[in-house]
């Protein structure tokens, strides 16, 4: 048995990491956008981003792919099922991963800031030299974390029949009928896909708190 | 394109199945409440073998998705003797993935007590349990209930997986309603909205209660 069902496990777990690295990447971009469009000083920027931000974060993964991929098509935007699925993922820790720019950005002590003002450094030196490389340390482990989420969020597009491990799973469960082996087997797959991320998270985590305070 | 017809025609469906929807967000989060203290004290334990396990269960379900959790209880327990109900299983599955995350809220409360605390209850001649009972959890419970809130609107917004195991939520009302008329976009629509608009406001109140309390 075991010899008939790995091999489509490992197919379905392809796409699943397939899918978690696209929406990564694109909510990585997004996170950053809408981070720093709610610190803006233009009004408009900061209403659009705030805006998306809590529609994206008011409602839940689930019914932001469904209404993507079952209410779009009525306005005549067809998605494929990848693309939807990584739009949906991508758009929604987008909104969370942007709270973490958000945070961490204001986190840094404001006389970093006036000592660059006081440098003469323009704003764009200020960001890139001296508020980034201090934020972006302190963002990596809670961006760790959500993609961890990412990855567990991914089991739902399975919902709208994408072949990732999920769906291979309630296939096999379909044609072969042994729940108990399937999704014990598939429980395991996705926690050692996600074991390296939380001992990275842990370890980078260990690193930063070392020789502080 | 979009049908205020049949959007009122099909609103009131849509809300008489939020009441699925609310019930089994507060009998999860009771279950959850209830099996994430359960886990703290149990990560705490000085008997190795259940601090190891309280642990070890924590990061297994941390780790994987609640959908599949879903699964494994709605499918997998009945071959084993145990049927549950679409509620029972969605309940059980929603409480216990969030149990985890409320264990770790929960240490974070009884970490930030003073070590002071401890020994002043030692020093009384306070028994373990009464320790706990009237000196840590009582101070630690508070501060973090804000917390507490936020998860438990985390957990209504993750109701729609129950649709997955069949519990007729207001996910699933609309999903068969759109299957019917083929026409997904004012259910989906209005359920988002509802979703929008009841854990929008009550971040509100969360955050008018975090202040409160912070002011103390």
């Amino acid at each position: 048995m075991w010899f008939d069902i790995l091999p489509s496990f490992w197919e379905g777990a392809k796409v699943t990491i397939e899918l978690t690295l696209f929406s990564a990447v694109m909510a990585f971009f997004l996170a950053f956008a809408a981070g720093f469009g709610r610190l803006s000083k233009h009004k408009a920027v900061r209403i659009l981003a705030t805006t998306y931000v809590e529609v994206f974060r008011g409602t839940s993964l689930f019914v932001q792919l469904f209404w993507i991929y079952f209410a779009l098509p009525l306005f005549g935007i067809m998605l494929p099922k990848m693309l939807a699925g990584v739009l949906a993922l991508s758009l929604n820790a987008g909104a969370y991963g942007s709270e973490i720019v958000r945070s961490t950005i204001i986190s840094v002590p404001k006389g970093q800031t006036e000592a660059a003002i006081a440098l003469n450094m323009t704003p764009w030196q200020r960001t890139r030299l001296v508020i980034l490389p201090q934020a972006l340390v302190m963002m990596l482990p809670a961006f760790g974390n959500l993609i961890i989420e990412m990855l567990k969020g991914t089991a739902l597009v399975s919902l709208v029949t994408l072949s990732d491990l999920t769906f291979v799973a309630t296939v096999l469960n379909s044609s072969i009928m042994r729940p108990t082996e399937i999704f014990s087997v598939l429980l395991v797959i996705y926690f050692v896909i996600s074991l390296p991320f939380t001992r990275g998270i842990r370890w980078i985590e260990h690193r930063l708190s070392a020789g502080r305070y | 394109m979009w049908s205020w017809e049949y959007t009122l025609e099909i609103l009131p469906e849509i809300l008489a199945a939020l009441k699925i929807t609310i019930s089994a967000t507060f009998v999860a989060f009771a279950v959850a409440l209830v099996v994430g203290l359960i886990l703290t004290l149990a990560r705490r334990s000085a008997f190795k073998p259940l601090s190891l396990f309280a642990h070890g269960f924590v990061e297994f379900v941390r780790n994987t998705p609640l959908l599949v959790q879903l699964y494994f209880i709605f499918y997998v327990l009945p071959e084993h003797g145990l049927s549950l109900s679409p509620f029972v299983a969605g309940v059980v599955g929603l409480g216990l993935h969030y149990s985890t995350y409320l264990s770790e809220v929960y240490r974070g409360g009884i970490e930030s007590i003073p070590p002071g605390q401890w020994e002043a209850a030692k020093a009384l001649n306070f028994s373990p349990i009464d320790t706990w009972r009237k000196i840590i959890l009582p101070q630690s419970i508070p501060p973090v209930i804000p917390v507490l809130g936020n998860y438990l609107i985390t957990m209504f917004k993750e109701t729609p997986v129950l649709s997955a195991i069949t519990l007729v939520e207001i996910m699933q009302t609309a999903k068969m309603l759109g299957s019917h008329s083929f026409r997904y976009l004012e259910a989906f629509t209005i359920v988002g909205v509802m979703f929008l608009i009841l854990s929008y406001s009550s971040s509100l109140m969360v955050r008018r209660l975090e202040v409160r309390l912070n002011l103390r």
